[in-house]
């Protein structure tokens, strides 16, 4: 949940959006901007090395996603995106 | 077992595609661009308002120089021309010229457009002739191994200023605006929301439109003035200003100083495509 | 009409409706009369900020799908080679019109030469081929302007018209037939799956038909090294694909493309061998030689290149000897020496430029042979 230094009146009304962060790991080069750049913080470098031999990012908290998508524009190498997921009704 | 995965699989196969991917020609990918480079973020930014622009994408092209900046026309999957060092815009220019429902787009870098290129450039401007100008301004002529250009910083060092560079960089909003441009804005890779609405607003517009767009070079630039990729992003959202309508004059490139961004110029000026029409045609 | 009056007129009955380019003499009044004639056609003239900028300009028109020019003269002419290296590797049609004055650097700007029939083939860097036509009169520039235009639009290459000086600014009767008489070509579009089309890959006559933006193509083209897709490869292998198709293109289908006129050739022991302007000068000399009784014939090189080597060679195995003439110190004359390979003398009767050749220096020269 995102820290406010006082609650929106209309924060009960309002819904965050969910997303599912998808990952193309032998795209990636490894620069980390998503992984830094993350609002949510949710990104790490994955230990596993891709075809190229760079470490891609994997998702540590994958119900963190807002779906901002800030990874997948700041990603210079198509290698990162969100998809949102379809909230239930009154969820 | 192999019922396990294929259950496992399944869901897979629903991946959505990158939602670019239909733009891109995904058989060139992974670009040439290095690790931490600033390019693909404003191509891909570049890609994002031509689809948001609601244009036509079947007579939008790309044109581009030579440099780094300069492959993008080999990866976008529209028509897309890889022309001769610096002559982008003028071949960009043909192409408008030759065919004015082309919505052309032209991504080149510093070097290109601005040294090699900078006759062209400000030709194009004076003109007035509508095509959406993206420079990715890295300070240097990173194809080539990191030389100095016409918009490296006083004393940056590159391969050819071992010293430090001697010469004063050109103020590029200054000059597009001097020269007669409709529309010049400057933003960084780091600011992409910015940006790609800019880019869109770009398109959109009847007349010369320039962006500059500050990316990194983390090889050939970052490397010999000390600084790492993430260094260049932090000095991108902390040293900068976002001041629309700023003085063009005041947009001198110092991450010592604040360094403005924004939206600079938007005017109506009619094109040389109209005024032809209009006295050559008598339409 | 002057020629380059003829040059424009005839570029504009061929359809040519872009034209990009920069003043400089002898070459500007095409630019002017282009200027006033193309917006009334549906065209478009632009004055670019140098001859840089005019060639790129060209080649973008082109791929809009305009048959587009640019006409300059040697400086210009210098700055051009790098955009027209590109419309030989993108296989790009465009004509560019030089008309020739005296070198090098600003040399003599008002005064004619032939001194460029060396850059025209050889002026951008790498291997390739092209097209170059050599007319000698105001009517023939009108005629040969098309040609040049058919040519580059059946064989996606730039193809060239080298006049100069003299005829470019000489005034002669020059007829203008009706459109409905004149043959003007269009390149081949492309058909089938769009999806599937590849930008390179060579039809029947060893040419790939060409699509413009817009059409929906998703086009990629680079002065890369490519592939028949377009796309750069840095290879070997490609580059020795995309150059054996830039070549083979034009070196099979010599019969189609080179044009020459002989004159008395069934007998003759000397035959002078010119082009263009200088071409006037030989047929004087001829006609007076034969008025002499010597047996003198003439070759005239319409299409100077692709060179007409099979012709020279054929000749020298039955002439005594060549005459080139030309404004320049000996440029097409090595040529003509080349492929006479030793079987026939070879001489030249060249200028350092400025001025036409005299039949007189002509004749002096056969008089000597003989």
């Amino acid at each position: 949940m995102m820290e406010y230094w006082r609650t929106p009146f209309d924060a009960q009304t309002i819904q965050v959006s969910q997303g599912i962060v998808h990952i193309i790991e032998d795209r990636c080069k490894g620069c980390g901007y998503c992984i830094e750049f993350c609002p949510k913080h949710i990104l790490a470098f994955s230990p596993r090395f891709n075809k190229k031999g760079y470490h891609p990012p994997e998702v540590l908290q994958p119900d963190g996603c807002v779906n901002c998508h800030y990874c997948e524009i700041i990603c210079p190498e198509f290698a990162i995106y969100s998809v949102e997921v379809p909230t239930a009704p009154g969820g | 077992m192999s019922q396990a995965i294929a259950r496992k699989e399944a869901p897979l196969q629903q991946v959505p595609d990158h939602p670019l991917e239909d733009l891109i020609r995904s058989d060139r990918i992974p670009h040439i661009w290095c690790p931490g480079c600033g390019i693909g973020t404003a191509f891909a930014a570049t890609l994002a308002a031509m689809k948001a622009s609601g244009q036509d994408l079947s007579s939008t092209c790309m044109v581009s120089g030579i440099g780094c900046s300069g492959r993008a026309a080999g990866y976008v999957k529209l028509d897309s021309f890889h022309t001769t060092h610096g002559r982008a815009i003028p071949f960009a220019t043909g192409l408008k010229l030759g065919n004015p429902r082309l919505n052309v787009v032209v991504f080149s870098g510093d070097g290109d457009l601005f040294a090699i290129g900078g006759n062209h450039f400000i030709h194009a401007a004076r003109r007035n002739i509508p095509l959406t100008v993206i420079c990715l301004n890295n300070l240097n002529y990173g194809m080539t191994g990191g030389q100095v250009a016409a918009t490296t910083p006083y004393l940056a060092r590159t391969t050819t200023t071992p010293a430090g560079n001697t010469e004063a960089p050109f103020n590029l909003p200054l000059l597009a605006w001097a020269a007669g441009a409709s529309f010049v804005a400057r933003w960084t890779i780091l600011h992409i929301r910015e940006l790609t609405d800019c880019i869109q607003k770009a398109m959109l517009k009847n007349g010369f439109a320039f962006i500059e767009v500050l990316g990194p070079c983390p090889i050939n630039y970052g490397r010999r003035n000390k600084e790492k990729p993430l260094q260049t992003l932090k000095l991108y959202q902390e040293q900068t200003i976002i001041r629309n309508q700023a003085d063009p004059s005041d947009l001198e490139i110092d991450f010592s100083k604040k360094v403005v961004l924004g939206e600079f110029v938007d005017k109506e000026r009619s094109t040389c495509i109209e005024n032809y029409d209009k006295t050559c045609r008598l339409l | 009409m002057t020629g380059d009056e003829a040059c424009a007129e005839g570029a504009l009955a061929a359809g040519c409706r872009f034209f990009g380019g920069y003043p400089i003499t002898p070459a500007t009044e095409i630019a002017e009369h282009m200027s006033e004639r193309l917006p009334g056609v549906g065209g478009t003239f632009i004055q670019m900020e140098d001859e840089i900028a005019a060639m790129a300009s060209v080649l973008g028109a082109a791929w809009a799908g305009q048959k587009s020019m640019t006409a300059t003269s040697g400086p210009g002419f210098s700055l051009m080679m790098e955009n027209i290296g590109l419309a030989a590797c993108t296989e790009t049609p465009c004509v560019v019109v030089n008309v020739q004055r005296a070198g090098p650097s600003t040399g003599l700007p008002t005064m004619g030469a032939q001194a460029d029939m060396m850059q025209v083939r050889w002026g951008s860097h790498g291997d390739y081929e092209i097209i170059a036509l050599a007319p000698c009169s105001a009517q023939e520039i009108f005629y040969q302007t098309i040609t040049a235009f058919n040519l580059s639009e059946r064989y996606r290459t730039p193809v060239f018209i080298m006049t100069d000086e003299i005829i470019g600014h000489m005034s002669e009767k020059v007829v203008i037939p009706p459109a409905d008489q004149i043959r003007a070509e269009d390149r081949p579009k492309p058909q089938g799956r769009k999806d599937r089309f590849l930008l390179y890959k060579p039809g029947p006559n060893g040419v790939a038909p060409m699509p413009a933006a817009g059409d929906g193509y998703n086009v990629h083209v680079t002065g890369l090294t490519h592939d028949e897709k377009g796309y750069p490869v840095m290879s070997i292998e490609a580059q020795e694909q995309m150059m054996t198709r830039i070549k083979n293109k034009i070196l099979n289908n010599l019969d189609d493309i080179i044009i020459t006129e002989d004159h008395h050739l069934e007998d003759a022991e000397i035959v002078i061998v010119s082009y263009g302007i200088s071409a006037r000068t030989s047929m004087a000399a001829m006609q007076q030689a034969r008025a002499m009784g010597w047996k003198v014939g003439f070759l005239r090189l319409v299409t100077v290149w692709p060179f007409a080597e099979r012709q020279i060679r054929a000749l020298a195995e039955r002439v005594k000897a060549f005459v080139t003439v030309e404004i320049n110190l000996g440029q097409i004359h090595l040529e003509v020496t080349r492929a006479a390979a030793g079987k026939a003398a070879c001489h030249l009767v060249g200028h350092h430029g400025g001025a036409i050749i005299s039949p007189d220096k002509v004749l002096a020269a056969i008089e000597e042979v003989l």
